[in-house]
């Protein structure tokens, strides 16, 4: 901390300024985990939301096939999603790290507009994308490329094009400021020593950008994980992640404890890839 | 080479506007049809979102929500932020650390606790909810963006002022207040920015009852497409582009993202 007189408090009111965080944060976020977890151990009951009870049902029936299928689907669409959108966030976020501040602006207006926008929306705008009526299909179509124009979706294919959409923006802002720290006088040494560029790449800036690689991916890997209407309204039903049988099971078919049971292993997942990007984080300091 | 770097980089533009430019197509057409390019241009789905309550409605309720949870969300972050700047308190890195984790997991598991913990309260479904359950999800950006400031602050001035005798006080309202308050103003306009395009958290605790833009969207995605739906996802994104154009234009975006603040 850089502030001058930082240190332990000499009075109460530093405590005093906590109690109202400390209240909010405690009851609105800590407290519902709890909940969460101590309902996943609860019996559900017909017609009613839960009973208070101490069983190992619900994770029985999370770990059963189906939903360890289920889980399996939304690890590998996480995973295949997160990759190809590092591919592409790496070399663009490089190339705009080097461009000029003011230069760099819009571009990042842009990619952070689109990262706040709703899933909905990105949702509805790939299913026009890719839609028969007003989707490059009828580009193709008119380029002479396709005979008759088609529909995409729902499908895989379009159900990862438009997670990588929505994550890539994501994926650029987490890889920037590692990138534009980079020191460019090392790639320019290199190439003075006679290094051709792609050399100089992959033996000067790639290992000193591995760990904010490996954090950028597993940052997106978890945002992935957590997509909810782009699979609904993209993916077929077998493609779905665990947020939307998670709610399926909360709100349609009323069984909270299930739902909080695989909300406990989705949370038991995300919060141990998290830990170790701060791992990383930290080492690489 | 030079040129394979500016193919890549225009490629990757073009798939980041692509979805934006047909939905700008899409709600510009005459007829109640979803066609791209658009047929016959008019501006009939903008009106019709500023003149039928079924739309404008849910986006009035959209805004309000963001306000007031944007605002809760700055009100938590800035004490918090300053005390574990300032004090060497365990209790605040530890709230600290428990305000940044909604951002580290899916939400889906921040809207299920907030449903359970609205269900045990006995309100579930009440407007109030969604304020402030989005509030507790979204008080990571005020903290992330207000802690930069803090630590970017420069220390001698502090340092000169308690010298000469100021106290905390005096130090928070002349010195670092203003300092930190485009921060502030930033966190505030991300909360906002995400609070109204948030979906799962609003639909889990009040879907039902609350319905808010994304949500009302989301049901005419599966009751039947208007025209309306491209013309508010352009509103929506327009606003957005505006909001952080002006944090653009007159703050410093590339450092608030974390770029080093020396290079031009």
């Amino acid at each position: 901390m850089n502030h001058p007189s930082y240190g332990k408090p000499k009075n109460r009111w530093p405590y005093f300024l906590l109690t109202y965080p400390a209240i909010m944060i405690l009851l609105l976020f800590f407290v519902p985990l709890c909940i969460m977890f101590a309902l996943s151990f609860f019996k559900r009951i017909q017609s009613a939301f839960f009973e208070p009870a101490f069983v190992f049902e619900n994770y029985v029936r999370a770990f059963s096939t189906f939903f360890l299928q289920r889980i399996g689907v939304s690890l590998w669409v996480a995973a295949v999603a997160a990759f190809i959108c590092l591919l592409i966030a790496f070399p663009f976020t490089f190339f705009l790290s080097r461009l000029r501040r003011s230069r760099q602006v819009p571009y990042l207006v842009l990619l952070i507009s689109i990262l706040s926008l709703s899933e909905v929306i990105i949702a509805f705008s790939w299913s026009l994308l890719l839609s028969k009526t007003s989707g490059i299909s009828n580009l193709l179509v008119a380029l002479k490329l396709l005979d008759a124009p088609v529909s995409w979706a729902p499908g895989f294919v379009a159900m990862l094009s438009a997670l990588v959409y929505i994550s890539l923006p994501l994926a650029i802002i987490v890889l920037y400021p590692s990138l534009s720290r980079l020191d460019v006088s090392l790639t320019e040494a290199a190439t003075t020593l006679g290094a051709s560029p792609i050399v100089s790449f992959f033996n000067v800036v790639l290992p000193n950008v591995r760990q904010a690689l490996l954090t950028t991916f597993i940052l997106v890997f978890i945002f992935v994980l957590g997509s909810y209407l782009i699979p609904q309204v993209l993916g077929r039903p077998e493609h779905w992640t665990l947020p939307v049988h998670i709610t399926d099971q909360a709100l349609l078919k009323s069984n909270m404890p299930l739902a909080a049971a695989l909300a406990m292993l989705l949370l038991i997942a995300s919060a141990g890839l998290s830990l170790l990007t701060l791992r990383l984080g930290r080492s690489q300091l | 080479m030079m040129i394979l770097k500016r193919f890549f980089f225009s490629l990757v533009v073009l798939y980041l506007v692509a979805p934006l430019v047909i939905i700008t197509g899409v709600s510009l057409n005459a007829q109640k049809r979803l066609f791209f390019p658009p047929q016959g241009l008019s501006l009939r789905w903008y009106f019709e979102f500023f003149s039928q309550a079924e739309w404008y409605l849910p986006a009035l309720r959209s805004l309000s929500i963001a306000g007031l949870a944007a605002l809760i969300a700055m009100s938590i972050a800035l004490p918090l932020a300053y005390t574990v700047w300032r004090y060497d308190i365990k209790l605040a890195r530890m709230l600290y650390f428990l305000g940044l984790a909604p951002f580290a997991l899916p939400p889906v598991i921040t809207a299920l606790g907030a449903l359970a913990l609205w269900i045990v309260l006995q309100s579930f479904g009440k407007p109030y909810t969604v304020v402030l359950s989005h509030a507790a999800f979204l008080v990571t950006l005020p903290l992330a963006t207000i802690s930069l400031g803090l630590q970017s602050m420069n220390a001698e001035s502090i340092e000169a002022a308690t010298t000469l005798g100021a106290d905390n006080s005096t130090v928070f309202r002349t010195i670092v207040f203003p300092y930190i308050r485009p921060y502030m103003m930033a966190g505030f306009v991300f909360a906002f920015v995400l609070s109204l395009n948030e979906y799962i958290i609003a639909f889990m605790v009040a879907g039902f009852t609350v319905e808010t833009l994304p949500i009302k969207i989301f049901n005419s995605l599966r009751y039947g497409y208007t025209p309306v739906m491209a013309s508010v996802s352009v509103i929506f994104f327009l606003l957005a582009t505006l909001l952080f154009g002006l944090i653009g234009k007159f703050g410093d975006l590339p450092k608030l993202l974390g770029a080093d603040s020396s290079s031009d």
